[in-house]
């Protein structure tokens, strides 16, 4: 009797295995190969940055001019510039620009791109249409330009390079957030929070925001890549960190003119700029993965 | 339809009415004295305060923001830029030289990297966990991290100097030397499709994996219907949709790419040209050519919105 009834159950669970949404979380992010590979780089990457100081074998800044355009030795193992510097504490200590950069633009970007979305999204009408088009038309100027014309007309720096990047990533952000802040303001814990008299402000911050953020997160992971990216064009067309500093984009536009006779000179800052952004992409991905409901279950 | 489309032109020129000032503003609120957008450094050292005050009467700059406004914006519709200051030419004459070259380029790795990324991101999505998939995936990720200018770096070391196969600097008009113009855009136009073409195979695939799980293409299977027929016509009609918006939105992006890509290789194109413009100071021309970028990307994105309500019923009665 038993095993009959075991037999027309088969295949079928009478209760699904409860799993925390943390769990979940972390069974689903470090499924993926790459995705453990991107988080191990981007804890490296991090550490290198913080502590460059104690990492790098020279100082980035210390001219050796009597050992210029070196090869790769055991002495310096990516060789040394034009004026000596050793390449490899030079690419460590430029991992610093890289990070600050992406981190800091991104959230200026972020923090006023979501405030501009959240409030569009929320009221609708005519503060929507009138940010909106606002947005619209920063979109028209592409990225890469009007980042490059804010830097230069404000004049170079880092400061600067922060606040060009931060304005012209900001449309991404309010887009999407608007986009939310409209599909979640139909739900009925927020009709609830109304009627129980919060007000606008109150039903924006705590009701609305808070089940905007999954996407955003997964969005913000994703644009570190983007604005790393941008930030290495700048500082690659000369805009950007003044020259003593380090950042790879200005490393490899140093290293381009001697192509010829010390190639490796541009190919290993582009290496970690790519390498970067490829680990901030694949953390992405596996959030993505992880926190975008309509993807949970096929995985 | 009809509605539709006088509703997004409609659109369009409030957003690019909306653009010039922008561009004004940058050009203008920003620190420093607008006499320097008209005038370079030097020349603004050697002038004495009371020249100072006769070229700010000159070039309008006593009069209120807003008249400024109006004035330059009016000229912008007699199709008058301003004059360049570190060239001493029109502003419309350089630009129009500048620009057919960045948009010829454009296109073509506009063109490349579509009509390489959907076929390829078809092809991930229904042979998903196949080795194809896998290759293409990882092309596709290392694609959208590797900087561009860089990617051209490297080409220009692979096939310029050592194996000595391309020209690596300059640029040639197809009507002048039709196979030198070839050799010569090839790498750029590699490296300007690098990031659209990646996007394009990743977007392509996750909505193609999306629009493979539904119903109705369970029955387009189940009719007995062979794969060409249900890949093509049933699930691209809904994936390709999601590639239409991001198609629409490489445009600025190659744009803003040919910034960095025209430097590497030498190209004088509108991206080159904006470089120079802004290390020598030359805000006339920078404005010029912001405000030309910026009516090719409505241009552009009015289409991509009217093809996107021909392909999706559904959003003209939105």
């Amino acid at each position: 009797m038993l095993r009959r009834k075991k037999k027309l159950t088969q295949g079928y669970q009478e209760t699904p295995p409860s799993v925390s949404s943390f769990q979940h979380f972390r069974r689903v992010f470090f499924s993926r190969g790459v995705v453990v590979f991107g988080s191990i780089v981007v804890m490296l990457v991090i550490l290198m940055a913080v502590f460059s100081p104690l990492i790098a074998p020279y100082d980035p800044y210390a001219q050796d001019l009597d050992n210029t355009m070196a090869k790769p030795s055991l002495a310096h193992w990516l060789g040394t510039d034009t004026v000596g510097r050793d390449t490899l504490s030079r690419i460590i200590y430029g991992s610093r620009t890289s990070l600050i950069v992406g981190v800091v633009a991104l959230g200026l970007a972020a923090g006023i791109g979501l405030f501009l979305g959240l409030v569009a999204g929320y009221f609708g009408g005519i503060t929507n249409l009138i940010i909106m088009r606002f947005i619209d038309t920063l979109m028209t100027i592409p990225m890469m330009l009007l980042a490059l014309t804010i830097a230069a007309v404000l004049g170079g720096g880092l400061t600067n390079v922060i606040i060009a990047l931060g304005i012209a990533l900001i449309p991404t952000y309010a887009r999407l957030m608007c986009g939310q802040a409209m599909a979640i303001k139909q739900n009925d814990y927020v009709t609830a929070a109304r009627s129980i008299g919060a007000g606008n402000l109150r039903t924006m911050i705590r009701h609305v925001a808070p089940n905007c953020f999954p996407p955003l997160i997964v969005m913000m992971t994703m644009q570190i890549g983007i604005t790393i990216l941008a930030e290495a064009g700048l500082s690659f067309l000369g805009i950007g960190i003044n020259p003593p500093g380090a950042a790879w984009g200005a490393m490899v536009s140093e290293g381009y003119r001697y192509l010829t006779t010390n190639p490796i000179l541009s190919f290993a800052p582009g290496l970690s700029i790519m390498l970067v952004v490829f680990a901030f992409n694949m953390i992405g991905d596996g959030l993505r993965d992880a926190l975008d409901p309509r993807l949970r279950g096929t995985l | 339809m009809s509605a539709y489309i006088i509703r997004r032109i409609f659109l369009a020129i409030i957003v690019l009415i909306l653009a010039t000032l922008v561009v004004f503003v940058i050009m203008h609120l920003l620190p420093g004295d607008p006499v320097l957008l008209y005038l370079s450094k030097d020349a603004y050292s050697r002038f004495t305060p009371e020249e100072l005050a006769a070229a700010r009467h000159e070039y309008g700059l006593d009069k209120p923001i807003i008249i400024q406004y109006f004035n330059w914006l009016s000229g912008v519709f007699r199709g008058e830029l301003g004059k360049s200051i570190s060239k001493r030419t029109e502003v419309t004459v350089e630009i129009s030289e500048a620009l057919p070259i960045s948009i010829y380029i454009g296109i073509v790795a506009w063109i490349i990297s579509h009509a390489i990324a959907i076929p390829a991101g078809i092809i991930c999505a229904i042979r998903r966990g196949k080795w194809v998939d896998t290759i293409l995936t990882i092309v596709a990720n290392i694609g959208i991290s590797a900087p561009a200018f860089w990617a051209g770096i490297l080409l220009i070391y692979i096939f310029g100097l050592y194996l000595n196969w391309l020209p690596i600097f300059g640029y040639t008009s197809p009507l002048v030397d039709f196979w030198l113009s070839i050799k010569k855009i090839i790498m750029p136009v590699f490296c300007l499709s690098l990031t659209p073409l990646s996007g394009c195979i990743r977007q392509t695939r996750s909505a193609m994996l999306e629009v493979i799980r539904q119903d109705y293409i369970r029955t387009a299977w189940s009719k007995g219907l062979r794969e060409r027929v249900v890949v093509l016509k049933h699930a691209l009609k809904n994936g390709i949709i999601p590639v239409v918006t991001l198609a629409g939105m490489s445009i600025p992006l190659i744009l803003g790419g040919e910034v960095l890509i025209e430097t590497v290789f030498g190209i004088p194109g509108m991206g080159r040209l904006a470089v120079n413009a802004l290390f020598s100071r030359d805000y006339a021309i920078v404005q010029g050519i912001v405000l030309v970028v910026a009516v090719l990307v409505v241009a552009c994105n009015l289409i991509v919105d009217i093809s996107y309500a021909w392909l999706d019923p559904r959003i003209r009665y939105d």
